[in-house]
């Protein structure tokens, strides 16, 4: 500066930094109130396999995943176990869309689709010739609640080994449908292939009843209850996301934990 | 709120009678929120990275900028924060000395700071319970790691509540220093010069 200024007096000098700082206050208050009209406001996703909810949220839930996948994942982790004592004596029920009433094994079979279109038909004595497995473990509602669970089956990936199902256990995805069609679920192939996902037919020792998901529902610990499909009548594979009863209703699409 | 629409899994219970349940149906009625769990939790898993993340910059900015000798408990902090409660309830007259915050002010902040990676490790512990099962376990399993996270987040609106309305009363100016960083005390006038001096504090 040529010409000598004046000094600010303090007055000015305080006017001015609390212009400049309320300036920034409100802009700030401004852009927050602004993105928070901006995401309450957005688009809905298009429906597709997931739908339901904004389209910036699905984004983040779908990120969100996938920075938590890549940073910690260890698909080999177990899911915490208890002795057998500690599981529940009345399993909570909670819904049971697509696996009202009865179904006696008997009535029933899983059909498996393979890659070369061959379908196969499974009754309930074949599967429980195979390995049997046990697990006592915390079953997680994504609704808030859980509880300690007995069930018995045959691992996933001991079905996968016997059926000869290895080429089709390559696909990205696994899809389940209750023989109605009314509840879906699609499970990503390293979950589905955990050690502690069960074909369950035992609950406490005792053949599933109508309620929880008779003759053959899926026990899979690393996810939420939404994605354990009570009365499996089909599974698929694809290297697609199979859809996803929830995930058509705004839940995230993995809910894995 | 929103996500723990679904089921009221939280509840004051003694000796078998449920005095309070988390949260009563009018609740639900007044903030219009009922059956919007997913919305619930899609909204909270976007939210926290930015309660992550702020609190991350936070304790960074006070550790770099030296804030932090302001705002960390002395040890005189916790005999002091009683007088100081005593004070603002207008039960005792004097309050102690405080240099830029007072006893309780530094209780309040530095605790809240605690809570926010309390609130962390136990969002993550009910997150991924399988992946972070080693958080999970330290803070006591996932049942109780859901209740510590709810009981924090309650702490919140109870700090928050307290936080307002001493803002409130503590005036214009405070609120002002707050925004702009320094307060202004008028000084009495000395005889023949006029000044105002500025009390900065950076």
């Amino acid at each position: 500066m040529k010409k000598p200024e004046k000094e600010l007096t303090v007055e000015q000098k305080i006017k001015r930094r609390n212009f400049i700082s309320f300036t920034v206050f409100g802009a700030l208050a401004a852009g927050a109130v602004g993105g928070w009209k901006w995401l309450y406001n957005s688009a809905e996703e298009p429906a597709g396999i997931t739908a339901g909810t904004r389209r910036p949220l699905r984004r983040a839930l779908n990120k969100t995943e996938l920075f938590f996948r890549r940073l910690v994942f260890n698909e080999n982790h177990l899911v915490k176990t208890y002795p057998r004592e500690m599981a529940a004596k009345v399993i909570r029920h909670n819904s049971d869309i697509g696996s009202e009433g009865k179904l006696p094994p008997e009535n029933w079979k899983l059909q498996v689709r393979k890659n070369s279109g061959e379908i196969l038909q499974i009754t309930l004595d074949e599967i429980m010739k195979l390995p049997k497995t046990e697990i006592t473990y915390d079953f997680k509602c994504v609704e808030g609640w859980d509880q300690i669970s007995h069930w018995a089956g045959v691992k996933f990936s001991d079905f996968i080994k016997h059926y000869g199902l290895d080429l089709e256990a390559k696909s990205q995805y696994v899809g389940l449908e209750t023989p109605d069609k009314q509840y879906y679920v699609g499970i990503d192939m390293p979950s589905a292939m955990h050690p502690q996902t069960l074909l369950a037919y035992q609950m406490n020792d005792v053949l599933l009843n109508g309620n929880h998901g008779q003759p053959l529902r899926l026990i899979i610990p690393v996810k939420y209850g939404i994605k354990n499909l009570k009365r499996i009548g089909s599974i698929t594979f694809s290297n697609t996301r199979p859809r996803d009863y929830w995930a058509e209703q705004g839940y995230d699409y993995y809910s894995g934990l | 709120m929103l996500i723990y629409w679904a089921n009221d899994e939280y509840s004051i219970t003694i000796f078998g009678h449920t005095f309070v349940r988390f949260f009563p149906d009018w609740f639900y009625n007044a903030l219009h929120i009922p059956s919007r769990l997913a919305e619930g939790m899609a909204f909270h898993f976007l939210f926290m990275w930015f309660f992550t993340l702020n609190g991350i910059f936070y304790v960074l900015y006070t550790i770099i900028s030296g804030q932090w000798r302001q705002l960390v408990p002395q040890k005189k902090s916790f005999k002091e924060a009683w007088l100081v409660l005593l004070h603002d309830l207008h039960i005792r007259k004097t309050a102690p000395p405080q240099d830029k915050y007072n006893a309780a002010q530094r209780i309040a902040y530095t605790a809240i700071i605690v809570m926010g990676f309390g609130s962390v490790i136990t969002g993550l512990a009910i997150y991924k319970p399988v992946q972070f099962y080693y958080l999970t376990w330290l803070c006591g399993g996932y049942h109780l790691a859901r209740i510590w996270h709810f009981a924090l987040t309650m702490g919140y609106v109870l700090f928050f509540l307290v936080h307002i309305i001493q803002v409130i009363l503590a005036g214009w100016n405070n609120f002002r220093s707050v925004i702009s960083g320094f307060e202004v005390v008028e000084e009495q006038p000395k005889p023949a010069i006029e000044r105002s001096s500025e009390d900065e504090k950076a």
